[in-house]
């Protein structure tokens, strides 16, 4: 299902202005000018940025999925992300203001498949996991396939649901662990009735790799193709550092795939999520 | 002022400027190539590669420290077969100046390895990784003791024939590396590469555990460049005729010159290119310049440099 690509082929590296950075809820939505790059850019990929400054002593890259990128806008090519200020990294790049410039590269990793014929999609969102998803969406629905939606947080404001994202959506379904918003509980519980009712054909997914995991056994019961976009911890987004793998079974065994150039999308079906059955095996 | 000379040689073999990728820090060169050309490096150093495929350590792999990271790869390749079919004849035509570096289980391994490469044409140098930090038990990496340190490069040296330079890359866990230096100098090497990661752990405060599947890792960034600077000046001060390779939080061209100032005949960058894809390019054009301004017209004039008295 993936397609083999020459390694970030369009990737470049560049310093990027911040044209937009906006608190929404918990997360930041931030808009950066890259020109031709956004030209490229397709749902699934994303940026590494450069954090912390030039004296700073986080000297590796943060991975941000691409909410959305636009080739010929009033600003011309831009990329927007939506981040959560978590860590040092994060809370460092939703603080830098409007016209101050950000070292970065993109777009990288592989995007999601699109079917070949309609087919009844269902797009799967945790938390800021949503990001990608609308922009999917987009492409899904133009090419004729049905899309709903579900999107799943701990609690209500943590979900994020744009009101532009929400244009290419058949239906939306919310859930939250505390129940502030939507079915009560987690999101995994919800979906099995949904396929059901939905007859959902291709499942995509985003967000923590507990929830990936989890719907990765939903769709082999099912019996429905299942494209997720994993998050590991990322040392340079390029493909040199090998730290992002996961690990994927092969006819000779497993092996240890970087989530950086052979994904973040994969085929969660290849995927081996059982922690303790690779440790067990390497 | 005259054109600077910034050429730099190991063992037989001349390399056009002195900043090569550090081992495991550049994969096979394509991943970088992407953002420049990679005939620009004096050499790129390949990731240290055994006889067979090797899937690596479980995840965490990586954890990110102040000015610095620990990682935990276990040496995950695709075997030397693998490695010489595809990886060494594409470096080949992207004109990459090619220095391999192998890592063995045991000493017979080493010589194996060796054995592989004296047919290969288009290569450089071997770089002998006796220092991983990564493997199965810590207590066996060779170059924690002379015997076994000696008793590799022999191997290495017995199987591999010809003018290969060999080069043996050492770790800063020792309590005397000029030891270790000395036992692999008279066991035939040409040239030394100093350092390879410290020994580190980072233990996760919400999970109380450590944070790395192999609980240990091995530590580069900024935060070890001492150390690098420290190594390299014991060694050359010891041996100023064996060229090292130094490396060890090496971003930008500032820190390239310690390196060389402290006896480094050329430098590798690792952790930088994560953080910094051309960073390399960025260190060899900035090393150029400081070279220039402080006078030097030919870059091996530089070379150990802090050494001598005024």
């Amino acid at each position: 299902m993936i397609t083999p690509q020459k390694i970030n082929k369009n990737a470049a590296q560049i310093k990027a202005e911040v044209l937009s950075n906006k608190k929404v809820g918990p997360y930041h939505h931030m808009v950066f000018a890259v020109g031709e790059m956004a030209a490229h850019s397709k749902p699934g990929n994303f940026v590494a940025i450069s954090v912390g400054g030039e004296q700073s002593s986080l000297i590796l890259r943060r991975a941000f999925a691409v909410y959305r990128a636009i080739d010929k806008g009033p600003m011309g090519g831009t990329i927007e992300l939506v981040v959560a200020p978590h860590g040092q990294g994060s809370k460092w790049l939703c603080a830098q203001n409007v016209g101050e410039y950000v070292d970065l590269i993109g777009p990288l990793g592989t995007s999601f498949g699109i079917p070949t014929t309609n087919a009844n999609t269902m797009l799967i969102g945790g938390g800021y996991g949503s990001a990608p998803l609308f922009a999917l969406a987009e492409v899904l629905k133009n090419r004729g396939c049905r899309v709903d939606m579900v999107l799943g947080a701990s609690t209500a404001n943590k979900i994020y649901a744009p009101l532009e994202g929400k244009r290419s959506v058949s239906s939306l379904t919310l859930t939250t662990d505390d129940g502030t918003a939507g079915i009560h509980g987690q999101i995994s519980e919800a979906i099995p009735r949904l396929i059901r009712e939905l007859g959902t054909e291709v499942i995509y997914s985003c967000g923590p790799m507990g929830m990936l995991s989890a719907i990765a056994k939903i769709a082999e019961e099912f019996d429905i193709a299942h494209q997720c976009a994993v998050e590991e911890a990322m040392a340079c987004g390029i493909g040199v550092c090998m730290t992002c793998v996961v690990p994927v079974k092969f006819n000779d065994g497993i092996k240890m795939v970087r989530t950086c150039i052979d994904g973040p999308v994969m085929d969660g079906s290849e995927i081996i999520w059982d922690r303790k059955t690779v440790l067990d095996k390497l | 002022m005259s054109a600077l000379d910034f050429s730099t040689k190991i063992g037989s073999k001349r390399f056009s400027n002195p900043i090569f990728t550090a081992s495991g820090c550049a994969s096979s060169g394509q991943e970088l190539s992407q953002f420049f050309p990679l005939t620009e490096l004096g050499a790129v150093v390949t990731k240290s590669i055994m006889t067979k495929a090797r899937t690596g350590r479980a995840t965490p792999r990586m954890a990110e420290t102040p000015s610095g990271m620990l990682n935990s790869i276990g040496l995950q390749g695709p075997g030397i077969d693998t490695f010489l079919e595809n990886d060494i004849p594409w470096l080949i035509e992207n004109n990459a100046k090619i220095v391999v570096s192998i890592a063995g289980e045991t000493v017979e391994e080493y010589g194996v390895l060796a054995r592989r490469l004296r047919a290969v044409s288009g290569i450089s140098a071997v770089e002998v990784n006796i220092s991983c930090p990564n493997v199965e038990n810590r207590g066996q990496v060779f170059s924690c003791h002379p015997d076994t340190s000696t008793a590799v490069i022999e191997s290495v040296r017995r199987n591999i024939g010809g003018e290969l330079p060999i080069i043996a890359k050492l770790s800063p866990d020792v309590t005397d590396i000029v030891a270790i230096a000395k036992a692999v100098i008279d066991a035939g090497v040409d040239g030394l590469a100093l350092i390879n990661t410290l020994l580190g752990m980072v233990i996760d405060t919400n999970s109380m555990k450590p944070k790395l599947a192999g609980k240990t890792g091995g530590l580069s960034g900024p935060a070890i460049r001492p150390v690098a600077v420290r190594a390299i000046y014991q060694v050359h001060q010891a041996f100023p005729n064996i060229p090292i390779v130094g490396m060890g939080g090496v971003a930008t061209g500032r820190d390239a010159f310690e390196l060389v100032l402290a006896g480094a005949s050329a430098v590798s960058i690792g952790t930088a290119s994560f953080g910094n894809p051309t960073a390399a390019l960025q260190v060899k054009n900035e090393l150029a310049d400081l070279l220039t301004q402080k006078g030097f017209n030919d870059f091996r004039d530089a070379i150990g440099f802090a050494h001598r008295s005024v």
